[in-house]
């Protein structure tokens, strides 16, 4: 009940502020632009899925993190109140992530609705983008509620924030590189496999190419990697991984936050 | 037509060094053509002075064997609708067998089903299905051993193990059968059309389907092969090996295990033809393997896994053809020297081009890559920023595949850009100098 009554007063407070507003603009700004560069609905989700796999973690892990720094003395406000801090967390939380992920799957969703493009061949894909977008908001929400709640100082807070998005989102596939450069002589395809499990925007943007270009990761060892994330195991394991993404770092951070004194 | 053309082509590169054994092929080609005619002439007064001999289950003849036996040569077999199981049938002398409302030739499963071993022979409008298979003997629907002049056309096969089989022969005119099987394995599955030790063949609009290749050419020569729809075939839609000379054209070779494979071959015209849904770990558009001289015009590839794979091709022309969502549009290996791709589409590939060297031997001008950034401010339709097709991901992938788990990463587009900013790499020479603006061929 508690957790409903935070969430929504959040949620007011951020229809009064325009970051919402402008964070579902650039989207739909983004979704348009593509469309009237001459795109049908499955060139869009491609294009659209780079944006989303750089832009969402980025957003969604910096404005959560600002938020809890710019929140400090409103959260020891609702503290001193009798609410559990397992309600209050919920709430923050809820309020925090609804609105993003809210405002991405709306300001992408519309475009698609006005050019046409919602039903027919670009359907699966696009539920897929959206399904990835919404998890990613979730994912680097609670990285945010972990790394604000471990530093007190603001500008040390946002630095590690930079660095984990700028870890996930490209160094990494840097290093997976690095690993498959190095070990070239080895059977990698299991290896690729588990590493990509391990970083939320490669498994998403792996489950979006395997909808989108087939042909291409079919060829050579695309068919083991089609064979893993197309069956029925493979989808078992990807589900549980992308899960564990939602649930360890969304556990972790309610820690953090029982344990914080503030 | 087209035969002539690709002979043409090589009487005159012949002709440097003597020009009598052409001459003297010319000369026999023509009185070949003449008594061809002359013959067709003879069959025609034949048929007018009534020497049909009719097949039916109400007779004169219930056998086609015995009416076969009956005919005289040049006679007119006319089979009248109904089932005939007979085992195999012989055809020993030049007749025309035309189906009357589609008569059916059972083989139960044994041996071959019609066996032409004569010269000139027509068959028409028969339908045949059932003949035996064999991991020994090739048994067909059709069997043409050493028959020259034969014409098979507009029949209707079905479930054969070979669907017409074409063997120690010339001349023979393959049209507009429909060819189908429904084969789940490559071993005890034959092909659709299968042609080996022939010359001046021509296979035209038939369509094939569920055999193991489509259609098979092996050490034959001056073969024209067109407007054929092959789709749903096990291994190859088109497969040909040591077949000089021969052209393709206006084909369509759609979702065949393996796409088609050329090999070992020289002086082949491919033209104007649809590779299309050619999806798996091994399978291509088109194949190329050991070829030489010879030209690929105006085709469409779309959505195949390797759309063109060269190895060991030579001085090849690949001109005017469109490669459009493929993963791979070419993949042209080091062993292949001296190809000219020229006004090409490559639109929306996953690669435009890859090579397992990091030097480049052959030539690309005047392209349209839709992956092309440039600009064109001098307004004559070609990018004034040279194009480099070969990206920096493509050799890593070639190299290790399971880097292919990185596609369309940041990381890895940021590698590109780079790349392409200050070539390290990518072999310096795989440069398109003028690509187009535009698409070229729609």
């Amino acid at each position: 009940m508690n957790t409903l009554k935070i969430t929504k007063y959040q949620l007011k407070d951020a229809a009064r502020s325009k970051w919402v507003v402008l964070y579902a603009l650039f989207f739909l700004a983004a979704t348009d632009a593509l469309f009237r560069f001459g795109g049908t609905g499955e060139r869009v989700v491609l294009s659209l899925m780079n944006v989303v796999l750089l832009v969402i973690p980025l957003t969604s892990i910096v404005l959560g993190a600002m938020f809890l720094y710019g929140s400090r003395e409103y959260i020891e406000l609702l503290l001193s109140q009798p609410i559990e801090r397992r309600t209050l967390f919920h709430g923050l939380f809820a309020g925090l992530a609804l609105p993003l992920a809210s405002a991405f799957a709306v300001g992408v969703a519309i475009p698609f609705l006005y050019h046409g493009a919602f039903s027919g061949a670009a359907t699966t894909p696009l539920l897929l983008l959206l399904g990835t977008g919404v998890l990613l908001t979730v994912i680097f929400v609670a990285l945010a509620f972990i790394i604000a709640l471990a530093t007190d100082d603001r500008i040390k807070g946002l630095g590690i924030a930079l660095a984990v998005w700028l870890f996930l989102a490209t160094a990494y596939d840097g290093i997976v590189l690095a690993i498959i450069h190095l070990f070239g002589e080895y059977p990698l395809q299991k290896p690729v496999i588990v590493l990509s499990l391990l970083n939320p925007v490669d498994l998403g943007r792996i489950l979006l190419l395997l909808q989108l270009e087939a042909s291409a990761l079919m060829g050579f060892t695309g068919a083991v990697f089609r064979r893993f994330f197309g069956s029925g195991l493979g989808a078992v394991i990807t589900t549980a991984a992308l899960f564990a993404w939602l649930a360890i770092p969304f556990a972790l951070g309610r820690r953090a936050f029982a344990r914080k004194n503030f | 037509m087209a035969t002539e053309r690709v002979a043409g082509r090589r009487r005159s590169r012949r002709s440097g060094r003597s020009s009598r054994p052409t001459a003297d092929r010319v000369a026999a080609r023509l009185a070949h053509h003449g008594m061809v005619s002359i013959l067709t002439l003879g069959f025609t007064a034949g048929s007018l002075a009534a020497q049909d001999v009719v097949v039916g289950p109400a007779g004169p003849y219930t056998t086609v064997t015995a009416a076969l036996e009956a005919a005289e040569p040049g006679a007119r077999v006319r089979i009248l609708s109904g089932t005939y199981r007979e085992g195999p049938i012989r055809v020993r002398k030049p007749v025309r067998i035309e189906g009357v409302d589609w008569p059916v030739l059972d083989g139960g499963h044994q041996g071959s089903v019609l066996i032409i071993e004569a010269d000139d022979v027509e068959v028409r409008g028969l339908r045949i299905r059932n003949s035996g298979v064999s991991f020994v003997d090739d048994h067909a629907a059709i069997r043409v051993d050493g028959g020259n002049r034969c014409v098979v056309d507009g029949n209707r096969l079905e479930d054969n193990f070979f669907g017409i089989y074409v063997a120690r022969s010339e001349g023979c005119r393959i049209t507009d059968n429909v060819v189908r099987a429904s084969g789940d394995r490559e071993a005890s599955s034959g092909n659709g059309i299968h042609l080996w030790n022939a010359r001046d063949v021509r296979v035209a609009r038939n369509q094939v389907r569920g055999h193991r290749d489509g259609i098979y050419l092996e050490h034959v020569r001056r073969a024209t092969i067109e407007g054929n729809h092959c789709e749903g075939n096990l291994r190859y839609g088109l497969h040909f090996m040591f077949s000089h000379e021969t052209e393709y054209s206006g084909n369509v070779f759609r979702s065949n295990g393996a796409g088609v494979a050329v090999m070992y071959s020289r002086s082949v015209r491919v033209a104007d033809n649809v590779f299309e849904d050619n999806w798996g770990a091994t399978a291509y558009g088109l194949l190329l393997k050991d070829i030489s001289d010879s030209e690929v015009v105006g085709n469409t590839f779309r959505r195949n896994t390797t759309a063109l794979h060269s190895e060991g091709s030579d001085r090849l022309e690949i001109r005017g053809n469109r490669f459009e969502r493929n993963g791979w549009a070419v993949r042209v290996l080091a062993s292949s020297q001296g190809n000219r791709f020229t006004g090409n589409d490559f639109i929306d590939n996953t690669f435009d081009v890859t090579t397992n060297s990091r030097r480049n031997y052959n030539h690309f001008e005047g392209n349209y890559w839709s992956a092309y950034r440039g600009y064109d401010l001098t307004g004559d339709g070609v990018g004034d920023v040279p194009y480099r097709p070969l990206r920096l991901f493509a050799l890593i992938v070639e190299r290790t595949p399971e880097a292919l788990a990185l596609l369309r990463g940041p990381f890895v587009d940021l590698l590109d850009v780079a790349e392409r900013v200050l070539p390290a790499i990518t072999p310096e020479t795989l440069v398109d100098a003028s690509p187009r603006m535009t698409e070229v061929t729609r």
